[in-house]
């Protein structure tokens, strides 16, 4: 009963303070300790509350345990951080956002493409990631190799769409001008239409950044050599160690949100002129 | 004596094919701009005065008769950088600084770096914007804006300049202090000019020679050879000659109207 009063009235010192400071002048400080406090808060109650009902670690373990098991299987993890996230979602994020720009720019220049590859690449969009996980698990083996290739299946249509509708984004007027310069297609391209479609690639990319991550674990759970995040959830939810399963999704959130987070950062440094980023 | 022809229309004709049927844009231009004139299209929209500086751009493909521009097609021409082209808004690219957007016509045609560098710095002082280089467009004010890009156009001191309605979206104060600039630096740089306008003082103001045109179809209405001095203060708004000049101007309007 002393945790769940004690998470409640944690709980409520905090709604307090955090009301508080919302209503104060809003440093840089401020800003970042609010939604930090609001996170630690969670946390607490979450642990009150699992532990005052001594709710089975089965059905959901005390964030201190998921903790404790976290920093007991740093290797572990590592090695599954490493093989999913480095080796399977970023090298397929890499590839399939690379090969579906170049795509893009031959669908821009030609219209038969353009009408041609658009609807292929919807009907490859619309299949279900499950289905087509065990097969692409089959043509490339266990490894990381058939991870990264789900990956480029997942990301190449979101990434082709977005990059077709930038390159569209420049107005009649930028284009007339750059053809009053007598410009090739190649200098309108570089220098007009890729910087126009900014926006728009990068939107994709962030899209992209999460179902990459989502991809390599799902895919995992059709066969992979005795590592990466996506097996260790499946065989650690068998042994009914859910601990380590919350342990891999801890990693899962903070490199998926990493991963995000660098992506925008980058937006923020090219796109800086758009007016979402100007502020 | 007998100055240079640049820009030469014969019987230049302009169907466009739309949805609701063809549009007759362009109908039996003939016309001759010499060297160092500044001449104006005006007209109500949709008489074509637009459409008829984009077939000189080679923007738009004429469907009937001929137009030369300094004795070759208006292709040629622009892939001989003949011209400066001013649109109605400045269009200044917001990734580019103003040197940079400055900068884009001369990397385009293969300036090297250090020609790049003088040539911006000149134009930017032929537009009073120097110290400007280093901004951005968004950080410009609409007129700021619209004079960049007037500098953008002379970065590569083409002989002619084509400007559609290029201070149309700006106000008065701001379009009557433009129009002195422009004409300064037409006297300094003789350049050749065809400017759009919808309004009749800019284009008595400005011009040497007035191309007054009516719609459906487009055409010519009358061509106006302006006897005001190449100096002209704004205070010449208010002479006798020019009232005469704008009169002249608005029955070449109302005529166009009512025989349309």
């Amino acid at each position: 009963m002393n945790w769940i009063i004690g998470a409640l009235v944690f709980w409520a010192v905090m709604w307090v303070l955090n009301v508080k400071l919302s209503k104060g002048p809003q440093t840089r400080f401020i800003s970042l300790l609010v939604p930090f406090i609001f996170g630690v808060t969670l946390l607490v109650l979450w642990e009150g509350i699992v532990r005052g009902f001594a709710i089975s670690p089965i059905l959901l373990p005390p964030p201190s345990a998921i903790g404790v098991r976290f920093a007991n299987s740093l290797p572990i993890l590592w090695v599954d951080f490493v093989q999913t996230f480095v080796k399977g979602a970023m090298s397929g994020y890499i590839l399939g956002c690379g090969s579906a720009f170049l795509v893009a720019i031959a669908v821009d220049r030609s219209p038969f493409l353009q009408r041609g590859l658009l609807p292929v690449g919807n009907f490859v969009a619309a299949l279900p990631i499950v289905g087509m996980a065990p097969i692409l698990v089959m043509w490339f083996g266990f490894d990381w190799q058939s991870k990264a290739a789900v990956v480029v299946v997942m990301v190449f249509f979101p990434m082709l769409v977005n990059t077709v509708e930038g390159l569209k984004a420049s107005d009649h007027m930028q284009r007339d001008l750059m053809q009053t310069y007598g410009a090739s297609y190649w200098q309108g391209l570089a220098k007009l239409r890729l910087p126009a479609a900014m926006p728009f690639i990068f939107n994709g990319l962030k899209i992209c950044s999460t179902l990459a991550l989502i991809g390599a674990i799902v895919a995992e759970f059709f066969g992979s050599p005795i590592k990466g995040m996506g097996f260790r959830i499946s065989t650690e939810v068998g042994r009914l160690a859910l601990d380590m399963v919350w342990a891999e999704i801890t990693v899962a959130a903070l490199a998926g949100s990493a991963f995000y987070g660098a992506v925008a950062l980058i937006e923020k440094a090219v796109t800086f002129w758009h007016p979402s980023q100007r502020g | 004596m007998n100055k240079e022809v640049i820009i030469e229309t014969k019987g230049l004709d302009l169907t466009f094919e739309t949805n609701d049927g063809p549009v007759h844009a362009l109908k039996d231009i003939n016309l001759t701009i010499e060297k160092g004139d500044f001449v104006s299209f005006i007209g109500p929209s949709g008489c074509g005065k637009t459409t008829l500086l984009r077939v000189m751009a080679d923007l738009e493909q004429p469907t009937g008769g001929t137009c030369t521009v300094n004795g070759v097609s208006p292709h040629e021409a622009r892939m001989n950088r003949a011209y400066g082209y001013v649109f109605q808004a400045a269009g200044l690219y917001p990734w580019r600084t103003i040197g940079g957007n400055i900068k884009l016509p001369l990397e385009i045609m293969g300036y090297s770096k250090a020609e790049q560098a003088e040539r911006v710095s000149k134009v930017l002082e032929l537009v009073e914007l120097d110290g400007f280089d280093k901004k951005f467009p968004w950080q410009l004010s609409g007129g700021m804006q619209q004079r960049a890009s007037i500098a953008r156009a002379l970065a590569f001191d083409a002989d002619i300049l084509l400007m559609d309605e290029p201070f149309g979206a700006l106000d008065e104060i701001v379009r009557d202090h433009l129009n002195e600039q422009l004409l300064a630096l037409w006297a300094r740089t003789h350049k050749t000019i065809g400017f759009v306008t919808h309004s009749i003082p800019e284009a008595v103001y400005l011009s040497t020679k007035i191309v007054v045109m009516s719609p459906r179809p487009g055409r010519i209405a009358d061509v106006i050879e302006s006897t005001l001095p190449i100096e002209r203060p704004l205070e010449i708004r208010d002479s006798k000659e020019f009232i005469e000049i704008a009169h002249r101007v608005r029955d070449g309007l109302h005529e166009g109207h009512s025989n349309g």
